[in-house]
């Protein structure tokens, strides 16, 4: 063990009497060795430290975090002060971050087996969720409940997280992929996946992979930027927001330190298409991203990856190797003579950090809280430089638009909504699993797609907890921003999860009260307390007989209100859209 | 860039470091110098752990270091300052490979620091009692303005020299003429002209030979020239070096008169004990902080049972042999000092009522005070000073060697919860304090010494026993303990009496000991070994 | 803030009052400038605002959502609303939402504000979710009852970046689950605490508080219509800084530090926060 460096016993960075274990010092020493610590003692005379030393590590403590709970199963005292020693991080803080991630935890177990997180969200619950953890629990399986794992599609969902051996998705073993639109000439984001070997570089190129930033490279950043913004490109990851008008304002900022995110933090309950993405088309997001890089003139590349994607991981890691490997990432891309490289991150079980800024506070080492806008990401975001956040689905468009150009992408889809979007089904619905549809392709068609829904027909959920329920009488509904928009509905993230009159909708209801309750980080009185009481009124409204008072009713949406009004992120704005939906649409709260 | 220098400003003076700390989060490389590796140094970017005792040496390597690397600011030297030549001369034999021998650090660190101090464009020295706690405590802090008048990094906004003064009202005391050879206002005693003007303000003539400072009033005592003593506010019986002999000192006084407002065990041993209220809750006033701030006190509770005012105690005295000091009126007192002392001039009573207090000098009512002092130096006419002068420093570490019997350096401080002798602050109930001895590690394993073990601390002036803490913030052959708990921990018994001519200063901050475990746990108690 | 007008001022509009503030102030600094009240928790003159209780909203023209006035920089031509229905509405749910889980009996100003607004925490479901945390007394300096903790950050705030640097404390786990909190809950001695007592002075709910008024609390003697409170200077090291002594039945019972003191920006050390009880 190194020398410990304990200081005057009053010292600012004080730790209990607890130390790592070999084990956990092993685990701590893997991702940060004792040369790079926040402390370096060079004799009993010099010691080097320092504030910005410190700084400069913390990025490094939620990987530390996630070390230490893989191969102990548990961050102990001892373990969180090792790791706060290494990276100079208040241990009081350090705790603050372990707390808030539902795969990390800070009691003791008592056992170091694997856990098995069963998915309790709509799809599995529909699909049987209940045998299944039954099942498990008869095998002595150490069961815990978990948001939505992004599976809907091979629902009931589980993943397993191992200590001391690799985390594994078992539906991942005896898979072999394939897309329900395999084949179909249409498809564009998807045109690769299911086809191209996502384990190699060569595949990629053989299925016209690097081509686009050749292109890219040769036409400059600007000339980029303009395409994407002619194309009308929009974000996928819920907002919509225009891609070359944030493209261009990070490209505006001065400097190298500018960063480029992929946010495939996907835990919207009800998507799974950047998993997919992510498993079977790794290097698209890896060319995306590098094209973002340089269009923006940014040198760092981030992909946050959800905790539960172990596969999607592993492939990411790998094609981010091939490609540094092959002069693809690193100082002089591809010759560009410009440089940019990814490093990867992995989130452990927050849904809050897929929203932007809490995704950069969760980098840094900080709980992922979202921050106030303005100031915006474009100038103040990872480490409080300018970055460009986007998801792996936005990013992948860019990849056609810089090859073909913005008119060949505008022919598909509306004015206003150009373009192709991936929409992940699930549910009673024929063929659950991922499609991409050109925008403005009527919700009745999308589900025919998808070999129409099971039963007759009570509810789709669009755009996930975060979004709306609409009845049947809204299958005409072209699936564009600005339809949606008007039906006071959302496209969100694609999620379109389909309940046939079978369900028992105030269940899933309550579920998706659950969800925000359990999801929101605590940080603004309107959503941490407006979704814990929602969540109580739910309650006590299920099951009961009794019809919805005007009270109640009255109590909903007032609450709804000032957790649209005055909440700080998204998830505050949204976490009551669901269920006022479900009361509008008679779903619940009618005497029943 | 800041060179925390002989400081563990982090507990003795946080707050003052909560500004350190503003300046480190935006940007500020900090350099801290001192044998532990101190609560303040966990902060700095490098902490070099220097023996005891070596800082002139240090600061002369330093010094040599940026006049060798063409890093010395030529033009301020010029205008500024004199005696250039010859500092660059005496700091010549100051080599890093010497520095480093005599000091025990790298040279190449020397060599660092030199380049990272003088390239700086902004820097700041801030020293405590790491540098004045010695024998030679006014070369200390000469050593270190050598290097501010080298690069210029003196009177201007950012850059300075800044000592932290270790109890609320030392400037304050020192303003007020609470010192052996000034008038308030820093007059001289010796001076006819200063003389005068006290002379025909207050309607007498005044001693003109300057009085003793505490140290050589022990010695007068030893000498049996001084035979009674008029304590205020102090606790020397405590406080003072080597104190079974000060004590013994104390004990032979014909008279012992003690004015406190707590029983000390000064106050123990006097003759006449004078309660005296709390001056900063209980008393009106001014008090002056280390950066020459006045700020007003106020009371707020009563006092209890006999205690009086200071003010009324002092002039019942010169009534009681005869005479008449003025009025009895904090304002009134005040109001005669501002006619006396050029610098608080401009403080009127009623601006000091206000939040913040002035910093002096501040000579007339219009005068905002002054953030800092040495700006003069860089005014093209000097105003009409003197050039300031390097000054030639011999290096000598501390006088008490070790040796075979007495192996360890002790060196004292101060903890975060507590003060001086612990008379205030050992009343309340700190969750976080410790008395006994720090040690390093390897000394500890040693010794067969484990934490929270018993041992006896021997110094050629006596014995005192206390638990023993293993750190290894310290470098091996230092030892460390607090001076706050003399009810339990007798430590002056052991410390080294010889102390600075210039400053009267003990060298609290260097004593050779021995450390022994002590095997059958005793009561805690000082005897003489 | 001084209230000076430097030369590069923002001019924005306060319910309908022009008010001119220097570049840099906040929202919140304009309607103080416009004499406009504004209910905040969360912000404090001396600390980096979090934004987090959402009380003091305002509805700015041209944003979707409610902005923060204490974080929200003013700028040039904003068109402000204090009092309009949807910032009455947020304002007063924000106030509903605090009183139900959280012990704001000893929030003052936080009662005041729920009573202007018409709060009713009444409204609820009963048996709702609260903070249901013990007392928690571990040394005879100050104590923490989390009960009333409304999650403000301003202790986190002054333990850590903002003042003292110490980060003994921080938020731990997540949503209504959420609470302030030394790593694994160890006692306040266990901990980095180095008892500055600047989180006590600046909790806005009074869940940390002094032992001295702790106890007299507990035997109903707290008066705080009895105390008086006197500005005077720390008798223990040279930084001078300024206390104010709460003083009852000639006893000291707590003591803070002026915020607007450019040395203190109302901090304290150990000594100084609660070295005065010999006095
Ligand atoms: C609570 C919450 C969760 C979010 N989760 C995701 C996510 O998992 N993936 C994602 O791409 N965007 C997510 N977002 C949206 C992001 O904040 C951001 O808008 C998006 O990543 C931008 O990329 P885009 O412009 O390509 O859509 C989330 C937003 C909120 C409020
Ligand atoms: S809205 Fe909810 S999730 Fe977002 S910052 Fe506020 S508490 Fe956190
Ligand atoms: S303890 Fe007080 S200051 Fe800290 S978060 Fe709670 S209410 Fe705010
Ligand atoms: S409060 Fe602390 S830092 Fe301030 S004057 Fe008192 S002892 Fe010094
Ligand atoms: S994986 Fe279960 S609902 Fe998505
Ligand atoms: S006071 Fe502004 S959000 Fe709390």
């Amino acid at each position: 063990m190194p020398p410990r460096l304990r200081g005057h016993p009053l010292a600012d960075l004080h730790f209990g009497d607890d130390q790592p274990t070999e084990a956990e010092q092993a685990a701590i020493d893997a991702i940060v060795p004792q040369a790079n610590a926040a402390s370096i003692v060079e004799t009993e005379r010099i010691v080097r430290g320092g504030r910005s030393r410190r700084h400069g590590l913390r990025h490094l403590l939620l990987p530390v975090l996630h070390s230490l709970q893989h191969e102990i199963g548990w961050i102990s005292p001892g373990g969180l002060n090792g790791a706060a020693e290494r990276l100079g991080v208040p241990p009081a803080e350090a705790y603050g971050v372990a707390t808030f991630y539902e795969l990390l935890r800070t009691a003791d177990p008592g056992h170091r087996d694997d856990v098995v997180h069963v998915c309790v969200d709509p799809a599995c619950a529909l699909a049987g969720n209940n045998e299944l953890r039954t099942t498990l629990d008869a095998d002595g399986a150490r069961v815990h409940d978990s948001p939505c794992l992004g599976q809907c599609e091979r629902a009931p969902a589980l993943f397993v997280q191992g200590v001391g051996r690799p985390d594994r998705v078992p539906a991942d073993d005896n898979e072999e992929f394939q897309l329900p639109q395999a084949g179909d000439p249409g498809l564009r984001v998807l045109r690769r996946v299911g086809v191209v070997d996502p384990t190699s570089l060569e595949s990629y190129r053989e299925h016209g992979g690097y081509e686009a930033l050749a292109t890219a490279i040769e036409m400059g950043p600007d000339a980029v930027i303009a395409v994407i913004s002619d194309s009308g490109l929009s974000g996928r990851g819920g907002a919509a927001f225009p891609t070359g008008i944030k493209w261009r304002a990070v490209a505006d900022e001065p400097g190298a330190d500018k960063h480029v995110v992929a946010n495939c933090d996907e835990s919207e309950p009800g998507t799974f298409k950047d998993r997919i993405l992510c498993e079977q088309d790794p290097f698209a997001v890896i060319e995306s991203m590098t094209i973002a890089g340089l269009a923006t003139g940014a040198s760092h590349g981030w992909i946050y990856i959800r905790g539960e994607y172990p596969r999607a991981t592993a492939r990411l890691e790998s094609a981010i190797a091939q490609a540094r490997a092959s002069g693809l990432l690193g100082d002089d891309v591809a010759g560009s003579g410009q440089r940019f490289d990814i490093e990867l991150r992995r989130g452990a079980g927050a849904y809050i950090c897929g929203e932007e800024t809490a995704l950069f506070n969760s980098i840094e080492g900080f709980r992922g809280e979202p921050r106030n806008k303005p100031p915006f990401p474009t100038t103040h975001g990872l480490f409080s430089q300018p970055t460009a956040v986007n998801n792996p689905e936005t990013l992948i468009n860019a990849l056609d638009i810089v090859i073909d150009g913005p008119d060949t992408y505008r022919s598909l889809g509306t004015e206003r909504s150009p373009g192709t979007r991936l929409f992940c089904l699930s549910g009673r619905i024929g063929v659950p699993g991922l499609y991409e549809v050109p925008f403005g392709t009527p919700l009745g068609d999308l589900l025919d797609l998808a070999g129409g829904p099971v039963g007759s027909l009570a509810a789709v959920l669009l755009g996930g907890a975060a979004g709306v329920f609409v009845g049947p009488d809204s299958l005409d509904m072209p699936l564009t921003l600005e339809d949606t928009r008007e039906a006071s509905a959302t496209l969100g993230s694609g999620v379109v999860t389909v309940f046939d009159d079978t369900v028992d909708m105030e269940a899933v209801v309550v579920r998706i009260a659950e969800f925000f309750r359990d999801e929101s980080c605590g940080q603004c009185v309107p959503c941490r307390v407006g979704t814990q009481r929602q969540h109580e009124v739910l309650v006590e409204l299920q099951g009961s007989d009794k019809p919805l008072t005007k009270q109640r009713s009255e109590l909903i949406d007032d609450m709804a209100l000032a957790m649209v009004d005055a909440s700080i992120c998204g998830l505050g704005h949204t976490a009551a859209s669901a269920v006022r939906s479900a009361l509008s649409l008679g779903l619940i709260g009618n005497s029943q | 860039m800041i060179f925390l220098w002989g400081s563990n400003a982090r507990e003795a003076h946080p707050i003052f470091f909560h500004h350190v700390l503003k300046g480190i989060d935006n940007g500020a490389r900090m350099y801290c110098v001192d044998p532990r590796y101190t609560s303040s140094a966990q902060f700095s970017d490098v902490w070099v752990g220097i023996d005891v005792g070596t800082d002139i040496a240090l600061a002369n390597g330093i010094g040599r270091e940026i006049i060798h690397a063409g890093l010395a600011n030529q033009d301020f030297i010029a205008h500024s300052t004199q005696g250039f030549e010859a500092y660059a001369a005496s700091v010549e034999p100051f080599t890093p490979e010497a520095v480093a021998a005599i000091c025990g650090i790298p040279a190449e660190v020397v060599v660092e620091m030199a380049h990272a101090y003088a390239t700086a464009d902004k820097a700041q020295i801030l020293w405590t009692l790491g540098i004045t706690e010695h024998h030679n405590a006014v070369d200390n802090v000469l050593s270190l303005c050598n290097l501010a008048l080298l690069t210029g990094h003196v009177g201007r906004w950012g850059s300075g020299l800044v000592p932290l003064r270790g109890q609320n009202n030392v400037q304050g005391g020192g303003d007020m003429g609470a010192i052996p050879n000034k008038f308030p206002g820093f007059a001289s005693v010796d001076d006819p002209d200063h003389r005068a003007r006290f002379e025909a303000a207050y309607g007498r003539e005044l001693n003109p030979v300057p009085g003793l400072h505490l140290t050589l009033m022990f010695e007068a005592m030893e000498q049996g020239d001084l035979r009674a003593l008029y304590v205020i506010g102090e606790n020397p019986a405590d406080s003072e070096a080597d104190a079974l002999h000060a004590r013994a000192q104390l004990e032979s006084l014909d008279i012992l008169v003690v004015q406190d407002i707590l029983m000390t065990r000064t106050a123990e041993m006097a003759d006449v004990v004078l309660p005296a209220s709390v001056a900063w809750a209980e008393s009106e006033g001014t008090v002056t902080s280390s950066e020459r701030r006045v700020q007003r006190v106020r009371p707020a509770v009563s006092p209890p049972g006999q205690a009086r005012h200071d003010i009324d105690i002092l002039c019942d005295m010169a009534e009681a042999m005869g005479d008449e000091l003025g009025p009895r009126d904090p304002k009134a007192a005040w109001d005669e000092l501002r006619s006396l002392s050029a610098m608080h001039g401009g403080m009127a009573w009623e601006r000091l009522e206000a939040a913040g207090g002035l910093q002096w000098p501040c000579p007339d009512e219009d005068h905002p005070g002054s953030a800092f002092l040495h700006g003069w130096l860089w005014a093209d006419d000097l105003e009409g000073r003197d050039p300031a002068p390097f000054s030639v420093l011999e290096h000598e570490g501390p006088t008490e060697e070790l040796s075979e019997k007495f192996p360890l350096r002790l060196t004292t401080g101060r903890a975060l919860d507590s003060y001086n002798t612990g008379v205030q602050s050992g009343q309340y109930d700190s969750p976080i304090r410790f008395a006994g001895l720090d040690m390093n590690t390897h000394d500890a394993a040693g010794l067969g010494i484990a934490d929270g073990d018993r041992v006896r601390v021997c110094s050629p002036r006596g014995s005192v026993e206390m638990n023993a803490r293993v750190v290894s913030s310290l470098p091996r052959g230092l030892a460390f303990t607090t001076l706050h708990h003399p009810e339990l921990i007798d430590v002056n018994v052991l410390t080294n009496p010889e102390w600075d001519p210039k400053s009267g200063t003990a060298e609290f901050k260097a004593a050779a000991v021995r450390v022994e475990l002590v095997v059958a746990p005793e009561t805690a108690g000082a005897s003489v070994g | 803030m001084s209230g000076a007008i430097t030369e590069t001022a923002v001019t924005i509009r306060v319910d309908g009052q022009e008010v001119a503030v220097p570049e840099g102030a906040t929202i919140l600094d304009a309607c103080d400038a416009a004499g406009v009240e504004t209910p905040t928790i969360c912000y404090g003159p001396t600390l980096t605002p979090v934004n987090v209780c959402r009380l003091c909203v305002v509805e700015l023209d041209g944003s979707r959502a409610l902005v923060p006035s204490c974080s929200r920089p003013a700028e040039e031509g904003m068109v402000v609303h204090t009092d309009s229905e949807r910032v009455r509405h947020s304002r007063k749910m924000v106030l509903e939402f605090l009183t139900t889980g959280v012990d704001v009996s000893q929030a003052d100003e936080l009662g005041q504000w729920a009573e202007h607004y018409g709060a009713d925490p009444s409204r609820y479901v009963p048996g709702g979710e609260t903070m249901d945390e013990p007392v928690r007394v571990q040394d005879n300096l100050y104590i923490r009852d989390y009960d009333k903790c409304v999650l403000c950050y301003r202790c986190v705030e002054a333990c850590g970046d903002d003042a003292q640097h110490t980060y003994a404390i921080s938020v731990a786990g997540r949503g209504f689950g959420a609470r302030i909190s030394a790593e694994f809950d160890v006692t306040l001695p266990e901990s980095a605490c180095v008892y500055c007592g600047n989180c006590v002075a600046v909790c806005p709910t009074n869940a940390l508080q002094f032992k001295t008024e702790f106890d007299l609390r507990q035997a109903d003697d707290w008066r705080p219509e009895d105390q008086t409170v006197t500005q005077t200077v720390c008798s223990y090291c040279g930084v001078g800084c300024n206390l104010e002594l709460h003083v009852q039945d000639n006893q000291i019972v707590k003591c803070t530090s002026p915020d607007d003191h450019d040395v203190t920006s109302g901090n304290l050390c150990i000594k100084g926060r609660f070295g005065w009880n010999y006095v």
